[in-house]
C-alpha cells in the first residue's frame, strides 16, 4: 500500500466477502427448495430467497468494485484519495441501506414494503433485480454519485493512466445505466426493453471495462510487464467489448415484442461477444508468461488466471450456446440460462473481485503477501469453488437440455411442473455441488485467519 | 501479440498503431459475419431478395464507390507526402479526402430519404432489414472516419507528421481504408449481385 487513503478499501472488501457468504447461504436454501418445495415455507419462500440471492450478489460485487476503485485509483493516479472520510461515510450508508433492504425483504411482506417506501409515488419495484424499494434506489444513486465524485476528483488532481480512465468510464457507465431502474413505463414492451439496460448492459458492457481495468492493474503489479503493453491490450479489449456488447444485448429482445430485426442484430453481435472475453484470457496468460518478476503472492496470480479462463467459459462459451435467435427460441428462460448466469457471474465478476482482494488484502494488512500456509488454503478455496461451479453449471446445463426437450421440442410436450419432477436428479446434484462451493467459501474465509510467517512489506 | 512495442528494427513494420489493427480485425469480423448471414439468408429467399434488390439505387451506390475510392487515394497521397517530410502539404490531400467522404454521406442521406419516403423500414422485409442495417452500420463508420480524417488534417496542418512520426496518420489511414474495403464488398453484395 503506497497511499494511506487506500486503506478505505479494507471495509469495502470485508463487507463484500460477508455479503458473499450471505448470498451463498440463500443460494443453498434455494437449491434445496428446488427439490423440497416447502423448505422454509412460509417464512422464506422461493421468490424471496431468489431476490435476496441475486440482490446480494449485485450488492457485494458493487462493494468489491468500489473497494477496488478506492484501492487502485490512488495508486494509479499517484495521489491520495480526494476524501477518505466521504468514502467511509458512503460505506456505512451503503451497508446500512443494503442490510435494511434485505431485512425488509425477509421480514416485511413485499406489498407492505412497497407501500411503506413510497412505491405509490414512483412505482419502480417488482421487477427482477430491481426489486429494491424506491428509498434504496435513491440511496444507491446518492452513494454512487458521492463515490464517483470522490474518484473523479482524485483522478483530476493526479496522473491519468489508461487503467484509471477505463475504470472510471466503466463506473460512470454503471451509474448512468442504473438510472433506467427509475423508468417504469406502462407499456410492457418498453418496460422490458429498458429493464435490460440496468443489469445486462452492465455485465456485457460497462462492467467489462471495470473488469479489464482491475485485471490489468493486478497483472501489472504481479508480473512487472510494461504498462505500455498492458494498455494496448486494454484498448483492444474495451473496444471489442463495446462493439459487441452494446448491440449484442439485443439478444434479450428476441421475444419481448420488439421488432424482428432485433433477432438478427442480437444474434450477430452477441455471437461476437465471446471475443473480448477470449482476448482477456489470452491477455492474462500472455502477461503471466512474460512476467519479469516472481511475485510472492502466488494466490493472486491464480485468481487472475482463473478469471480469464472462467469468464471466457461462463460468459463467452455458455452465453454463445443459447444466444442465436433460432436456438434461443427453444432455450429462452430455461435452466440453460441459469447455467450461463451462474458461471458467467462467477467467472467474470466474482473472480475478478476476489483477484483484487487477494492481491490487495495482504498489502492492506501490512505485508507483501500472506504466509505460504495461508496461500495454500486460499488456493484450495479457489479450486473448490471453481470446480464446484463448473459442476453446478454442467448439472444445470443437463437439466436445461432435458427441460427444453421435454417441455418444448418433443412431439408430446409436458407441462412445466411435470418436467421439473423429471429433472430433479440434476437439481439434487446441483445442490451437492453447491454444498462443495459453500465448503470452498468457508475455506476462503478461513484463509484470512491462517497464521504463519508472511512476506514482509518492503516500502520504497 | 503486442510485441512490437519495442524499437522497430525489422524492415517489415506494421503501419499505424497495433491497437487499430485489432480494431480493424474486429470490425471486419463483425461485417464478415453479417455478410455471411446475408448470403445464407438470401439463398433461402432468392426471389424476394432479387425483386427488392431492383428497388435499390445502384447509380448512387456507384457514385459512392467512386467517392470512397478517390477519398482513399487522397489519403494515400497524404501519407506519402507526410512520409517525405512535408507534413503541411499533406493537409490539402486530407481535406480532399474529407470532401469525398462528406460527399458519400450526402449521397447516402438522399438515398435513405428516398427509401424512408417510400415507407421502407427495418421491419419491411428481411431484405430491407439487411440493406438498412448493413448500410447504416457502414454509414456510422464513415462518419467516425470523417472525424478521424478531420483530426489528421489538423495534425498535418500543424506539421505533426514526418518520417519519424507517422503513427497517427497511418493509424487513421488504416481505419479509412477499412471503411473503404467494407464498402467494396457491401456494394456488390447488396446492390448488384444477383
Amino acid at each position: 500500500m503506497k497511499y494511506t487513503s487506500q486503506s478505505v478499501a479494507l471495509p469495502y472488501f470485508i463487507a463484500a466477502i460477508g455479503l458473499f457468504v450471505g448470498q451463498i447461504v440463500f443460494g443453498l436454501a434455494m437449491g434445496l427448495q428446488y427439490v423440497v418445495g416447502d423448505f422454509l415455507f412460509p417464512e422464506i419462500p422461493f421468490n424471496v430467497a431468489r431476490m435476496v440471492h441475486t440482490n446480494l450478489l449485485i450488492v457485494w460485487l458493487l462493494f468489491g468494485f468500489m473497494g477496488a476503485a478506492y484501492y487502485l485509483i490512488p495508486e494509479e493516479t499517484e495521489t491520495e484519495l480526494y476524501s477518505p472520510k466521504l468514502a467511509l461515510l458512503m460505506f456505512w450508508i451503503f451497508l446500512i441501506a443494503g442490510a435494511a433492504t434485505i431485512l425488509g425483504y425477509l421480514f416485511v411482506d413485499y406489498n407492505t414494503l412497497a407501500e411503506m417506501t413510497g412505491n405509490n409515488i414512483l412505482a419502480t419495484m417488482g421487477r427482477e433485480f430491481l426489486e429494491q424499494p424506491l428509498l434504496t434506489k435513491i440511496g444507491i444513486v446518492i452513494v454512487a454519485l458521492a463515490f464517483l465524485f470522490n474518484i473523479s476528483m482524485t483522478m483530476l488532481k493526479g496522473r491519468k493512466t489508461v487503467i484509471s480512465i477505463v475504470m472510471l468510464l466503466g463506473l460512470w457507465g454503471l451509474a448512468i445505466f442504473f438510472l433506467f431502474s427509475f423508468y417504469n413505463p406502462g407499456n410492457l414492451v418498453k418496460d422490458k426493453f429498458y429493464w435490460w439496460w440496468v443489469v445486462h448492459l452492465w455485465v456485457e458492457g460497462v462492467w467489462e471495462l471495470i473488469m479489464a481495468a482491475m485485471l490489468a492493474f493486478v497483472l501489472i503489479k504481479v508480473t512487472g510487464v510494461d504498462r505500455e503493453v498492458i494498455e494496448k491490450w486494454l484498448y483492444v479489449i474495451i473496444t471489442l467489448a463495446l462493439v459487441t456488447g452494446l448491440i449484442g444485448t439485443g439478444h434479450h429482445y428476441f421475444w419481448i415484442g420488439t421488432p424482428g430485426y432485433w433477432q438478427w442484430w442480437g444474434s450477430i453481435f452477441s455471437a461476437l461477444e465471446p471475443i473480448p472475453f477470449f482476448a482477456m484470457t489470452v491477455f492474462a496468460f500472455n502477461m503471466v508468461n512474460r512476467r519479469r518478476r516472481e511475485h510472492p503472492n502466488k494466490a493472486a496470480v491464480l485468481w487472475a488466471l482463473g478469471t480469464g479462463v472462467m469468464a471466457f467459459l461462463g460468459a463467452g462459451v455458455w452465453g454463445f450456446l443459447h444466444t442465436l435467435a433460432p436456438v434461443n427460441f427453444y432455450t429462452h428462460g430455461s435452466q440453460i440460462t441459469a447455467a450461463h448466469g451462474h458461471m458467467a457471474f462467477y467467472g467474470a465478476y466474482v473472480l475478478v473481485v476476489l483477484t483484487i482482494i487477494s492481491y490487495a488484502m495482504p498489502l492492506l494488512r501490512g505485508r507483501a503477501a500472506n504466509s505460504q500456509r495461508a496461500q495454500v488454503v486460499e488456493m484450495w478455496s479457489f479450486w473448490l469453488m471453481t470446480i464446484s461451479m463448473v459442476f453446478i453449471t454442467l448439472f444445470l446445463t443437463a437439466a436445461g437440455i432435458l427441460q427444453v426437450w421435454l417441455q418444448r421440442v418433443s412431439d408430446t410436450p409436458m407441462p412445466f411442473m411435470q418436467v421439473q419432477d423429471q429433472i430433479s436428479l440434476f437439481y439434487w446434484m446441483r445442490l451437492w455441488a453447491g454444498v462443495v462451493f459453500a465448503v470452498g467459501l468457508v475455506t476462503y474465509v478461513a484463509s484470512f485467519f491462517v497464521k504463519g510467517e508472511s512476506k514482509p512489506l518492503i516500502t520504497p | 501479440m503486442a510485441r512490437n512495442s519495442g524499437p522497430e528494427t525489422t524492415a517489415r513494420r506494421l503501419p499505424g498503431d497495433l491497437a487499430i489493427w485489432f480494431f480493424i480485425l474486429a470490425e471486419l469480423l463483425a461485417f464478415g459475419v453479417f455478410f455471411v448471414v446475408y448470403a445464407f439468408t438470401r439463398a433461402n429467399h432468392v426471389e424476394l431478395f432479387n425483386a427488392e434488390q431492383l428497388t435499390l439505387d445502384r447509380t448512387s451506390g456507384a457514385i459512392n464507390t467512386v467517392l470512397l475510392l478517390t477519398s482513399s487515394f487522397f489519403v494515400v497521397r497524404a501519407v506519402q507526402v507526410a512520409e517525405a517530410g512535408f507534413s503541411r502539404r499533406a493537409a490539402p490531400w486530407l481535406a480532399a479526402a474529407f470532401a469525398c467522404g462528406a460527399g458519400f454521406v450526402v449521397v447516402k442521406i438522399f438515398e435513405y430519404a428516398e427509401k424512408i419516403g417510400a415507407g421502407i423500414s427495418l421491419s419491411s422485409s428481411t431484405f430491407y432489414m439487411f440493406y438498412l442495417s448493413l448500410t447504416f452500420f457502414h454509414f456510422m463508420h464513415v462518419i467516425l472516419g470523417l472525424v478521424i480524417i478531420a483530426a489528421m488534417w489538423n495534425g498535418a496542418r500543424t506539421g505533426r507528421y514526418g518520417p519519424g512520426n507517422m503513427n497517427g496518420i497511418e493509424t487513421g489511414a488504416a481505419y479509412w481504408h477499412m471503411v473503404d474495403l467494407v464498402w467494396l464488398i457491401l456494394f456488390p453484395l447488396i446492390y448488384v449481385m444477383r
